[in-house]
């Protein structure tokens, strides 16, 4: 079943304490960041965090991520720790084209071929920060069988557009890229999850924002602070008529099913494939919110 | 040695002298009010005195006698340190100090224990350097530890008897009448002096602010007060109040702040005319913050509050989310303001806030209170004394006190602090027992106590993880490991004595490695 990425919360690698406490803010994903936030210095002592981390502490379901350094920059290193300690799903930084993909796939197969681990089983998540990168979202999306999500990173990306962000003009700036990887994601059939907001004290704009980029497709957002959590979720819990008409939808669907019936209808009207696939994201949006849809209590 | 109830070895010669703990409401006793000596004022005496050590001098403070402090002005007080400097001058030795709590600022008194100035203590408790003085052993008697009720109590029973009580008053008239709400270095509440001032041999308010007879409102009475000295300052204000108390922005404290607001609203005691007490922590001001927005949308007001009181508090006194507070402390800016502005901002003593030997205190109709931990153990018992390294450096306030007294004592501890495992098999020092402790909320989810079956069944359907102790006591050493026993040494350093006057434990000094 598809796996729901509301909230995909960023943590520098280097602070154990964090890398302890990750899951507990409630995000869909976690994702350690090998790369910018953690310094030069920082960057060996930080890879044997999170591999000591993910060997070491239970994250139940959450979703585990690593962002790693360029191949060129330790990302060789990073890669094999990190399929060694088993971690679910590789980010790559910027990436820019097919061939960025097929470089880091060499290596995660490489590192799956030595130490034992089932090959194809480490993930890939890609980051567009470039405007490269957004024009060749989908060749980028669809390079590999491995990927499973593309991200925008917008801080990299206006700067190279000579611009910067104006998240109080509904950041227009970004329209296009992120269009261009919410189209080239669920072109390829992967997630989509938007780029981050950076002011931790403005829970309005970020509530803003997220409902924009829900507006457009995207799966989720990603976040900087376990105090965003809540705000980005509560953007994506559907309405309670969204969930009453789910719950209409798929029982009208385990109706049919028992009567033998291959013709479904809901109130007269017909339920085919994207009304059904709509009502399951919206039942698993709910149950990730805390509602019982399912009649089993709390 | 003794076993007491909670398994603690209490050496005879202290358990003989002071008995040991059996339960929380083991003793109910009947006694008489201890009575001061009362040296009386005619019409034209002045109490005013042009100078401590004159004060000093009159009061006729010698040596083997016990003096009190009390501690509203916490890490600005002045008044501790000038006074004992001035008796240290005066060659009085062999003193009991019974402040009731000794600051990091007090930091002084080593040397006066060193000289032989002061070779008895009790108290609520001791920060820093002085803890770390305690506990290595230099004074040699053992300090005993005392809630803020227990302190109250003792007073009353006579088991501290207070030779001269010096009591810093941010204002007060030449009759000693005086309060913590005005003033240049206001402090609000003056619950603990109050008990002293009533109990006292000798009284001396000192103070920085001088006002015209009679000084209102009256916080300690003039019919308790000998001599009123005063003197340039009492205090630094911004040491005795902060601005305001802040809210937590760490996530863990937030997250632990809101499971327990949970565990408060979906409590049976949730309801119109409820009470509860939280305190000045990050996580306990968070609760508040959380539980005010429940009060506001579920439409419950609450009956009164209790404190340790912050402006936050005070602010939903305002908001009428509150009908009463009644305070015995009072810890910023915002609940100075409020005390002295509100007549629903009641002020008390220590006695009537949590002595567990008066006719009823008033932490006995607490619904619900929130009490932070140094350490849990998988009996509850909780310590809020002792640091992982054994070293004296907390207090016990009225922990135990309004554990006790309250339906739902709520803990909040994140499971490990740093590398220190802060959920146990043992506690350090047991300052309250188990038994007192209804819930222990952490960051990864609650324990309920099993004593507390009927919660159990109340939480059934608590959206919130559970576990047993033991689970996250495992929690906490699969992250950290399991603790190294501390090494102590033989010489007890500290009693702790429980709110009703028994021992639960005591601390014995701690050795160095290096």
């Amino acid at each position: 079943m598809e796996r729901l990425r509301r909230t995909m919360m960023f943590l520098p690698a280097s602070n154990p304490g964090m890398l302890r406490d990750a899951n507990l803010y409630g995000a869909d994903s976690i994702m350690f960041d090998l790369e910018d936030s953690v310094s030069l210095k920082e960057k060996d002592s930080s890879r044997f965090l999170v591999y000591q981390a993910v060997k070491t502490f239970d994250y139940g379901d959450t979703e585990i991520i690593v962002r790693i350094n360029d191949l060129a920059q330790g990302g060789r290193d990073d890669i094999h720790a990190m399929v060694r300690a088993g971690i679910d799903v590789i980010r790559l930084p910027k990436t820019e084209s097919a061939e960025d993909v097929h470089a880091v796939e060499a290596v995660i197969l490489e590192a799956e071929t030595q130490c034992g681990r089932e090959i194809g089983s480490t993930k890939i998540f890609t980051a567009i920060e470039g405007p490269l990168g957004v024009l060749n979202a989908y060749s980028i999306a669809t390079s590999s069988q491995r990927i499973i999500g593309m991200a925008i990173g917008a801080e990299d990306y206006v700067t190279s557009m000579k611009t910067r962000r104006y998240p109080e003009r509904a950041s227009e700036e970004i329209f296009f890229a992120r269009s261009m990887i919410v189209h080239a994601a669920r072109a390829a059939g992967i997630a989509a999850v938007d780029t981050v907001f950076s002011d931790v004290n403005d829970p309005e704009t970020l509530e803003r924002e997220t409902e924009f980029i829900k507006q457009l497709g995207f799966d989720g957002k990603s976040v900087i602070n376990p105090r965003q959590i809540p705000i980005v979720n509560k953007v994506f819990r559907p309405s309670d008529k969204e969930i009453k008409n789910a719950m209409d939808v798929i029982a009208a669907i385990n109706e049919a099913e028992a009567r033998g019936s291959g013709v479904i209808a809901l109130n007269g009207k017909m339920i085919d494939k994207p009304i059904v696939e709509r009502a399951e994201r919206v039942l698993m949006l709910a149950r990730a919110a805390g509602i019982d849809v399912d009649g089993k209590g709390k | 040695m003794k076993e007491n109830k909670v398994g603690r070895m209490i050496p005879d010669v202290y358990a003989e002298k002071y008995g040991v703990f059996v339960d929380q409401f083991d003793r109910k006793p009947t006694y008489k009010r201890a009575s001061a000596d009362v040296t009386a004022v005619l019409p034209g005496e002045s109490k005013l005195r042009d100078s401590i050590k004159d004060v000093i001098i009159e009061s006729g403070l010698k040596d083997g006698m016990t003096v009190s402090f009390h501690h509203h002005f916490r890490e600005g007080d002045a008044v501790l340190n000038m006074v004992m400097a001035e008796i240290a001058k005066l060659g009085i030795k062999n003193l009991t100090l019974a402040s009731s709590s000794i600051a990091n600022v007090h930091e002084p008194i080593i040397e006066h224990i060193r000289n032989g100035v002061i070779t008895n203590i009790t108290s609520s408790g001791l920060r820093d350097k002085v803890g770390a003085a305690i506990s290595s052993g230099i004074l040699e008697n053992p300090v005993v530890i005392r809630s803020h009720g227990g302190r109250a109590r003792a007073i009353e029973m006579g088991d501290i008897e207070i030779d001269v009580a010096f009591l810093g008053a941010p204002s007060s008239d030449d009759y000693g009448n005086a309060n913590g709400s005005h003033g240049k270095a206001t402090c609000g509440a003056l619950g603990y002096a109050r008990v002293d001032a009533e109990f006292a041999k000798k009284v001396v308010i000192i103070t920085d602010n001088l006002v015209p007879y009679p000084n209102t409102p009256i916080s300690i009475p003039q019919n308790h007060v000998d001599y009123v000295v005063v003197v340039d300052s009492i205090g630094d204000p911004n040491g005795i109040a902060k601005g305001a108390t802040r809210f937590t922005s760490n996530p863990k404290e937030l997250l632990i702040a809101e499971y327990a607001s949970k565990v408060i609203t979906e409590s049976p005691y949730f309801k119109n005319g409820f009470s509860f007490q939280a305190g000045s922590g990050g996580s306990a001001l968070a609760v508040a913050r959380f539980l005010k927005d429940e009060m506001i949308a579920k439409e419950v007001k609450a009956g009164f509050a209790l404190g340790g009181l912050t402006g936050h508090m005070c602010q939903m006194l305002e908001e009428g989310l509150i009908d009463t507070i009644i305070d015995t402390q009072s810890f910023d800016r915002g609940a100075i303001e409020s005390i002295k502005n509100n007549e629903k901002h009641y002020e008390i003593s220590a006695s009537m806030y949590a002595n567990p030997g008066n006719k009823g205190a008033a932490v006995n109709k607490l619904d619900v209170v929130v009490l932070s931990a140094l350490e849990v153990d998988t009996n509850f018992n909780v310590n809020v004394m002792t640091g992982s390294d054994g070293v004296i450096r907390g207090a016990s306030g009225g922990h135990c006190d309004t554990a006790a007294g309250a339906k739902l004592s709520i803990i909040l501890s994140p499971i490990v602090r740093g590398r220190i495992p802060t959920i146990v098999d043992n506690v350090n020092t047991i300052i309250t027992p188990g038994q007192s402790i209804d819930v222990v909320v952490t960051e990864v989810g609650i324990a309920i106590n099993p004593l507390r079956q009927d919660l159990i069944e109340a939480f059934k359907n608590l959206n919130i993880p559970q576990f047993t102790i033991e689970e996250l006591r495992d929690k906490a050493y699969s992250i950290v490991g399991t603790p190294e026993p501390i090494k102590y040494g033989e010489k007890v350093v500290a009693l702790i004595e429980y709110r009703d006057g028994s021992i639960i434990d005591v601390v014995n000094n701690v050795q160095r490695n290096d």
